[in-house]
């Protein structure tokens, strides 16, 4: 009976115990909490692993980096329930940066779609540009995996379908796996479909994977990432101070070389391609 | 099987090793699912008690509450939770949402029904009589229920195991509310789920070895609390 008490106090004890993560580096800011809403693929690919400590140890905020697909993102920022947002959605951003919902809206990145598709390539697209390529597969009736998240991989395939006039929704050989891109890439693999991507995640994932690239290089793929801050003047909640840093840091040309370095060494090329200023 | 292999590898390294990341990850992971089935614990004994104890208008409703809440589905309280703790929501003005705190919260609220629903059932399965017989010795109220709840310590043990077990081996809720945020709230859990999605699945592999591991020598400790001194 005693001994069982001090098991449980103890217990209690190490529960209460301030974690872990206590640790303080850097300065301190007002709000220390920053919400970044972004993309899978900046995620999953790793990048910002690699750039967010640099960040938090310069300014001492901690963000916290929530990944969705864009749509979400975008969907978050317009509740307020986000700071800063990283998407790469152009055509639907540019909705929140008319309604005033973001401003500061910067340009960051960019690298571009890929068709990719088993190395056989029953349907035959190889080389065609995408909306052929997508005319094709529709014709063979070859199996095409859609991310159907509404994410900007997503909205970017639905976009090029519409240029080639066909209505894939419903088909049978149309499967929407509602999952991350490299979830989406590894189903399309086993199942020996096609599916587009963006280069980065392929790139990342490419060891696990038994697909190639069949169409590419097309101006309808490029795919930009844009960084911009949820409006402290709709939203009073958001940390105005830590969003403006966050974009100041992604646009700064140190930080633009990280990006551009980033997976030369372990792919053999970079994965995003830095472009600030331009637009 | 290779991959298997290369996480079971993986596992033994950073277990050797004492990596500073993998082992946060892992006491956060006690951490949260610990408190929560603390709290399950301090809310879900007293109702399973009185649930087991007293007749009162409306007790049936509540039981059948209870046992329903026992299969809610983590995902969907893990949306309630998120909906209730954003900025512009009901309990926005806490600002929770994305901390170890939150995951707590829904976690707690997994748990609790499971518990109390343990508990329930273990307190009504003591002896009627054995009740009228501690009645009868002259406890006072408090003595009798103590008495009662140390009869059925098996079955709330069982409770106890059954609702930690519930909530450490959780994704849905802790992703939603907790995030997922590196080095704050990324738990066990999610952090497997986020290797399967990066394709690291040696990494993905050996996280999720790691939480086997921590699940067993747990449930080993309470249930050596639960059995020992007894033999059939």
């Amino acid at each position: 009976m005693r001994k069982s008490f001090y098991v449980i106090f103890a217990l209690v004890f190490f529960l209460a115990a301030p974690s872990l993560h206590a640790q303080k580096i850097g300065p301190e800011p007002a709000v220390r909490d920053l919400i970044l809403a972004t993309t899978t693929s900046t995620v999953d690919s790793g990048l910002l692993d690699l750039l967010h400590p640099v960040f938090e140890k310069k300014t001492g905020y901690r963000v916290k980096t929530i990944s969705v697909g864009t749509g979400q993102a975008l969907a978050m920022g317009e509740k307020g329930e986000a700071d800063v947002l990283l998407t790469h959605a152009p055509a639907s951003e540019k909705k929140l940066v008319d309604a005033g919902t973001v401003i500061n809206y910067r340009r960051v990145m960019f690298n571009d779609f890929v068709l990719v598709g088993p190395p056989k390539d029953p349907a035959g697209i190889k080389g065609k540009p995408s909306p052929e390529a997508l005319k094709t597969i529709a014709a063979k009736g070859s199996v095409f995996i859609s991310r159907g998240d509404d994410s900007g991989t997503h909205k970017k395939e639905l976009s090029v379908w519409k240029k080639a006039e066909v209505t894939p929704a419903g088909s049978k050989w149309y499967l929407e796996s509602g999952q991350g891109m490299g979830a989406t890439l590894r189903m399309a693999s086993e199942k020996e479909a096609y599916t587009l991507t963006d280069r980065g995640t392929y790139l990342a994932q490419r060891a696990n994977l038994n697909l190639d690239i069949l169409s590419e290089g097309d101006r309808e793929l490029l795919n930009i990432y844009h960084v911009m801050q949820v409006n402290h003047e709709k939203f009073n909640k958001v940390n105005a101070a830590g969003a403006k840093a966050y974009v100041e840091f992604m646009v700064a040309p140190e930080v633009q070389k990280m990006i551009g370095e980033f997976g030369k060494e372990k792919f053999g090329q970079s994965l995003f391609f830095p472009d600030a200023g331009k637009e | 099987m290779d991959v298997i292999l290369d996480g079971i590898i993986e596992a033994v390294r950073l277990l050797i090793s004492l990596d500073r990341e993998v082992l946060q990850i892992t006491l956060l992971t006690l951490q949260v699912s610990g408190i929560a089935t603390l709290i399950s614990v301090l809310i879900g004994i007293p109702m399973g008690t009185v649930l087991a104890l007293t007749g009162f208008m409306g007790r049936g409703f509540l039981v059948s509450l209870v046992n329903f809440g026992m299969g809610l589905p983590p995902v969907v309280v893990g949306l309630a939770t998120w909906l209730c703790l954003t900025r512009y929501g009901p309990l926005g003005m806490l600002g929770l949402l994305y901390s170890p705190a939150a995951m707590i919260i829904a976690q707690a609220v997994i748990a609790s029904p499971i518990v109390a629903g343990f508990s329930m059932a273990a307190i009504q399965s003591v002896n009627p009589k054995l009740r009228l017989q501690i009645l009868s010795l002259g406890a006072t109220q408090f003595q009798f229920l103590f008495l009662i709840i140390w009869e059925a310590r098996l079955g709330i043990l069982a409770a106890v195991i059954a609702g930690f077990g519930g909530v450490i081996s959780e994704v849905g809720a802790s992703m939603m509310v907790g995030g997922n945020v590196r080095g704050y709230t990324r738990v066990l859990t999610t952090a497997t789920v986020l290797e399967v999605s990066k394709g690291s699945f040696e990494m993905a592999t050996a996280l999720s070895i790691i939480l086997l591991l921590l699940s067993f020598s747990i449930m080993a400790s309470l249930s050596y609390l639960q059995q020992r001194g007894r033999r059939p």
